[in-house]
Parts: C-alpha cells; structure tokens; sequence
C-alpha cells in the first residue's frame, strides 16, 4: 500500500519559502502569481496492512512526526 | 553539582559546552549520549547546539524521538533544571516541553552574527541574580530561530512572564532591526510554565570567554551553577 501524505503551513503561518519564491516568480514576468505557499510531501510504502489500518497508521505518523501541529496542517491520500 | 550535556548525532557544541561548564565554570560535566536514557546523578541537562539527526524533516524533529528525550521529559517534569541552545530549543520545542515553533529566517538566510538580548526574567535557573533589563551581546548560527506561536498562545506567554530573552539593541531598546530572524514579540528565548525548563537561540557557550570577543555567556553558566548549588 502507498500512502501520499502533504504538510503545509498553516494559513495563518506566514512562509518566508514561498514569499521568496513568489517575489521571485513577479520578477520573471509571471505577473498572474498571487501566492505561493511551499510545503513537503512525503511518499510512505506499507506492507503487510490492511488499508484501514494503513491508513491509522499514516494518519499517526503525520501527526506525530511528519507535521508539527503548532505550524503545520496535513492532508492524507492511500492509493 | 553534576551537568549533563545531551549529545545526538549532529550536536556540534557539545564539546564548547562541556568546556565551559567544566573548565570555565568548574562544573562536573559529563556526556550522555542520545541513545542512553540514564540521567541518574545529574542536577541539570543541556541540550545543546547543533543538527541533530542532520534537521532533516524539520529542526529537532527526530531527535525528540531519541530514547534520551523520555528522560529528559521526566527529568524536566520533576523540576530539574533542562537547558536548551539553539538546536536544543528546537528539539525542546518538538518535545513538547517548550511553546512554539521555529519558522525559517524572516530572510529565508542562515545568520551568523553576534545579537544582543535583554534579559526579561530572573526567576529562572540560567537568569538567577541577573539584573533583569541587561543586554548580553552573544552570537546566533541558525536558520531556522523565527520563533512562532499563534497570537492568543502569545498573549498567555507573556501574561506569564514566560519570555526570558529579547532582542534588542545595544542599549535595550527594541528595534525591528535588531531582531535579526523575525521572532513573534522579538522572543530570543523562553521557559515552561514551571520555569524550569528555559532555553534561547543565541550561543552562550560561544561567549563565555574574553578571547571569543564577550563572556557574557558566562553569566548564563554562572547563574546555572549557582541555582544548582543553591538547590
């Protein structure tokens, strides 16, 4: 089983990344960019599970250790 | 009275700190490797500076997983004094034993340079008989010490006397400018709520001697050792 697991920023967090990136982008005459927000995304491979165990787990492992609750939000996807 | 200095792989001050509550300060100093959990005989632990396991998920991440961080949290739940710098605030912080979060520099650079930070508290055990309001001028190496806490969390810290070092200029005053990564409320260091735990940004070990260009790190270390033996 693959699990797909995306950490943010949270909305209120500001992320000096993207803020550079953006600046930058604006200076390359992408003029229509509004926003970029940077993150990190994590591909996560399991055996022996079922997927709703699978899933438990990834769950877990982003809240506990992937993402850091204080800035950070997580999305999780299993394949 | 006996100091432990926590060492993970990627710690790189351990060995400054170790010569400055030993040498300096004429602590007994030992090494507690990250792997070992017994912290028997010892009055405090530091954690010191450093990349522990290389900062590769985030800063202090999976460190706070290292079987040395359960009796560090013990330790610090029994009241013992539990000193962070630099990367020891960081993992302190992904331990749950301190509030907050480090962000990337407001520059999005890595600094090193020499800050000055204004004491704010001396009712913990690295600021005791300290003049609070005194600025000490010692050096920051981080990328990553833009502390973050969300606003209503902020408010309650400092409702309770809980930021323990700001930067400010020279002479004390806080200036935007002087806050060198962006810090909410220019935090340069904080403490729990039993204030037994404290830690800062800045490297205190790396100005603890005249030769290093300040020794008001020492103080710090002094106000250690004389909380330790007035305990």
């Amino acid at each position: 089983m693959r699990a797909r697991v995306y950490v943010t920023l949270k909305k209120s967090v500001f992320d000096p990344q993207g803020k550079t990136i953006h600046d930058a982008l604006r200076s390359m005459g992408y003029s229509a960019v509004a926003d970029v927000r940077q993150g990190k995304f994590f591909e996560v491979a399991l055996e022996g599970v079922t997927p709703e165990s699978g899933r438990k787990a990834v769950e877990e492992i982003a809240a506990r250790v992937l993402a850091n609750p204080v800035i950070e939000s997580y999305r999780v996807e299993v394949e | 009275m006996r100091v432990g200095v926590v060492v993970f792989p990627g710690s790189n001050c351990d060995h400054d700190t170790y010569h400055v509550l030993k040498h300096v300060c004429g602590c007994e100093a030992r090494f507690v490797w990250h792997k070992d959990s017994d912290l028997g005989g010892l009055d405090a632990v530091v954690l010191p500076g450093g990349f522990a396991y290389g900062d590769y998920l985030r800063t202090g991440a999976i460190a706070r997983f290292s079987p040395v961080m359960k009796s560090v949290v013990e330790f610090a739940r029994k009241g013992r004094p539990v000193i962070g710098i630099c990367n020891g605030f960081q993992v302190l912080q992904e331990a749950s034993l301190l509030p907050g979060a480090m962000l990337r520099n407001r520059s999005v650079k890595f600094l090193s340079q020499p800050v000055h930070v204004r004491v704010e508290r001396t009712d913990t055990p690295l600021t005791a008989g300290l003049r609070a309001g005194s600025v000490l001028t010692m050096p920051i190496a981080h990328g990553e010490g833009n502390f973050y806490l969300p606003a209503d969390e902020l408010r309650r810290l400092e409702d309770e006397g809980r930021v323990v070092f700001r930067y400010t200029t020279r002479d004390g005053r806080l200036d935007e400018a002087a806050n060198p990564n962006g810090s909410a409320a220019a935090i340069a260091g904080v403490c729990n709520e039993a204030r037994n735990v404290v830690a800062l940004m800045p490297h205190p070990e790396r100005a603890a001697e005249g030769q290093l260009g300040s020794s008001d790190g020492r103080l710090l270390f002094e106000a250690l050792t004389r909380s330790l033996v007035a305990a």
